[in-house]
């Protein structure tokens, strides 16, 4: 099974409200999955339940081959999870407490995966070379949360979740993490699932954007494939004699050729604007919530 | 290597490492000391003052006796308070995402408060031998006594505080208890006054407890033996110390796992959050 990730069905029900009520996806190695939705529609439950944090009243849940309900030390050593730090070990040194907690992963190496990270390594890879003698509770909040990617990731693991993990980054830190990711599923095969609220962010990560609305997976596949499938609609702006013009094309290539065989010459300012995933996102989410039941999945050409 | 084997080793020096934060940050540095001096005042205090029906200074005897109150302090009420700011602040969250992270993180927590437990013992019996007369230290006895009440001591306490520490849901809600608990315990467990001066029933209900044992068995190494004659029955009673002591350690050691791992089992990433979210609010 190459799956590392394998949810079928998963249902989660607090009292009688259904959060998740039938959730399915799966992720291969090296995946960058990111989850996206409102507000309350269970993707931290979902997150929760695959970390083995939470349990689930229904489905079927494989994270690296084993139910996260039932993962024992090994299978734990072989997954990171990035939680948001607050005011813990405030007292530690960076450096100190990435070395402490990387000791529990050593008797987890194998001959392919080399368990712990080394710790200068991992603070170079998370940009801390410069704060690596300080305490924790004088980093700054990106630093922190830089500190949090290290601690996730200091066992080397085969699958790694964040929850929102750029909540509250400026530009600059959001950027940086992003190198961050990039670097762990390029060079370690990382299979990575992150939920954010960010639509920007969802574009520049994910290999697959899953939205999830209703306690339902509504839409699956790839920022570009999202877009394409769900509106092939396009926006077209022109204007022609200093008059502005919009116009919403079903077929944006033909509705130009048309617009220039007609008008020619006088047609300026032409701007073609393919919907982004913001669009998809909003569309989607509103089909959902009016209870329209339709998955859209898109597999990749 | 055996997985369990690193994670105990890490969790030492976890211990180790958080032993040598408390003694190198200022606030918590003063917080101890400021604790000892107090006790001292109360014993400089009454050094005066007769331990009634003898001509021991009760100063001298309440020296000893504090020994007790210490370790409760330390043992239960601080190592208790701070497994309830760790799960709110999320440290017990981290341990737990790691492998075998629980068992460093509580080996961690027996070794730093061990630690500072003999240092605030250490304080006050190095004052103490300086200030006050009639201290039986002379003798290894004396320390052979005093190691094994201590040993015990950390054994009855330490595990009794993380069960605790885990029934509270905030360290707000989780103040005043601690005040209660170790005010009413303090009070009918002999520390200031012997407890043969207290009514009956507060007598029975002091000795269920281990504050009294503990001073019992502190007083039993560090007092002259003829001072066991204040004592109930006029003995040092090592046995039953022994007995009550551990049954106390057996209680905390069986139930501390069970309550730990199922107040673990609740811990997750919302759950913290939320936590910092109220505490954001206030």
């Amino acid at each position: 099974m190459d799956d590392v990730l394998d949810v079928r069905d998963l249902r989660m029900r607090y009292g009688k409200t259904d959060v998740l009520n039938g959730v399915s996806f799966a992720a291969q190695r090296g995946e960058v999955l990111v989850l996206l939705g409102p507000n309350g529609a269970g993707k931290t439950t979902t997150i929760e339940i695959l970390e083995g944090f939470r349990m689930r009243s229904a489905g079927e849940v494989s994270v690296l081959g084993t139910d996260p309900a039932h993962g024992g030390e090994a299978w734990r050593a072989r997954t990171g999870v990035v939680l948001q730090s607050w005011r813990d070990h405030a007292k530690w040194h960076v450096r100190e407490l990435l070395a402490h907690l990387g000791r529990y992963y050593a008797p987890y190496s194998t001959p392919s995966v080399m368990r712990p990270w080394d710790v200068d390594d991992l603070i170079e890879t998370v940009g801390l070379t410069p704060h690596a003698r300080k305490r924790v509770r004088n980093l700054s909040g990106g630093q922190r949360r830089r500190l949090d990617v290290a601690i996730g990731i200091v066992g080397r693991p085969e699958v790694l979740f964040l929850d929102e993990p750029t909540a509250g980054f400026d530009p600059e830190a959001r950027r940086e993490f992003h190198d961050v990711v990039h670097r762990l599923t390029d060079l370690e095969q990382t299979t990575i699932l992150l939920t954010t609220h960010d639509l920007d962010e969802a574009e520049r990560l994910a290999d697959r954007i899953l939205i999830l609305a209703g306690g339902t997976i509504i839409a699956d596949g790839s920022a570009d494939e999202l877009s394409r499938a769900m509106s092939g609609q396009s926006e077209v702006r022109w204007s022609r004699d200093g008059q502005q013009f919009v116009h919403a094309a079903d077929d944006a290539t033909a509705f130009v050729r048309e617009l220039f065989r007609q008008y020619g010459e006088s047609v300026e300012d032409l701007e073609v604007r393919r919907a982004s995933l913001e669009d998809t996102y909003m569309a989607l989410v509103r089909q959902a919530e009016h209870g329209v039941p339709r998955r859209l999945t898109v597999v990749a050409a | 290597m055996n997985p369990a084997l690193v994670a105990a080793r890490a969790g030492l020096s976890r211990g180790w490492i958080e032993f040598k934060q408390t003694l190198t940050t200022p606030r918590d540095l003063i917080s101890i000391l400021i604790t000892t001096g107090t006790f001292l005042a109360v014993m400089i205090w009454t050094r005066h003052t007769h331990v009634p029906g003898t001509h021991f200074s009760l100063g001298t005897a309440t020296l000893v006796s504090v020994l007790a109150l210490d370790v409760v302090y330390y043992g239960v009420v601080t190592m208790g308070d701070l497994i309830v700011v760790e799960r709110e602040d999320g440290t017990l969250l981290r341990a737990k995402a790691i492998p075998n992270g629980m068992l460093g993180y509580l080996l961690g927590k027996v070794v730093n408060f061990s630690g500072q437990i003999a240092f605030a013992v250490a304080i006050l019996l190095l004052t103490g031998a300086f200030l006050f007369t009639g201290l039986a230290i002379g003798s290894p006895g004396s320390w052979l006594t005093l190691a094994w009440v201590l040993a015990l001591g950390l054994l009855a306490t330490l595990p009794l505080g993380a069960v605790l520490g885990s029934l509270f849901p905030s360290q707000r809600s989780a103040g005043p208890w601690w005040l209660l608990m170790l005010g009413g315990l303090t009070a009918i467990s002999g520390v200031f006054y012997p407890i043969t001066h207290l009514p009956v029933f507060l007598q029975w209900a002091g000795q269920v407890f281990p504050m009294y044992w503990l001073g019992l068995g502190m007083r039993s190494a560090l007092l002259p033996n003829a001072m066991a004659a204040v004592e109930v029955g006029h003995s040092w009673r090592h046995l039953a110390t022994f007995g009550v002591l551990s049954a106390w350690a057996v209680a905390g050691l069986v139930l501390a796992p069970v309550v730990l791992r199922r107040m673990a089992r609740r811990e997750s990433g919302s759950s913290v959050a939320a936590r910092r979210e109220k505490a954001m609010r206030r």
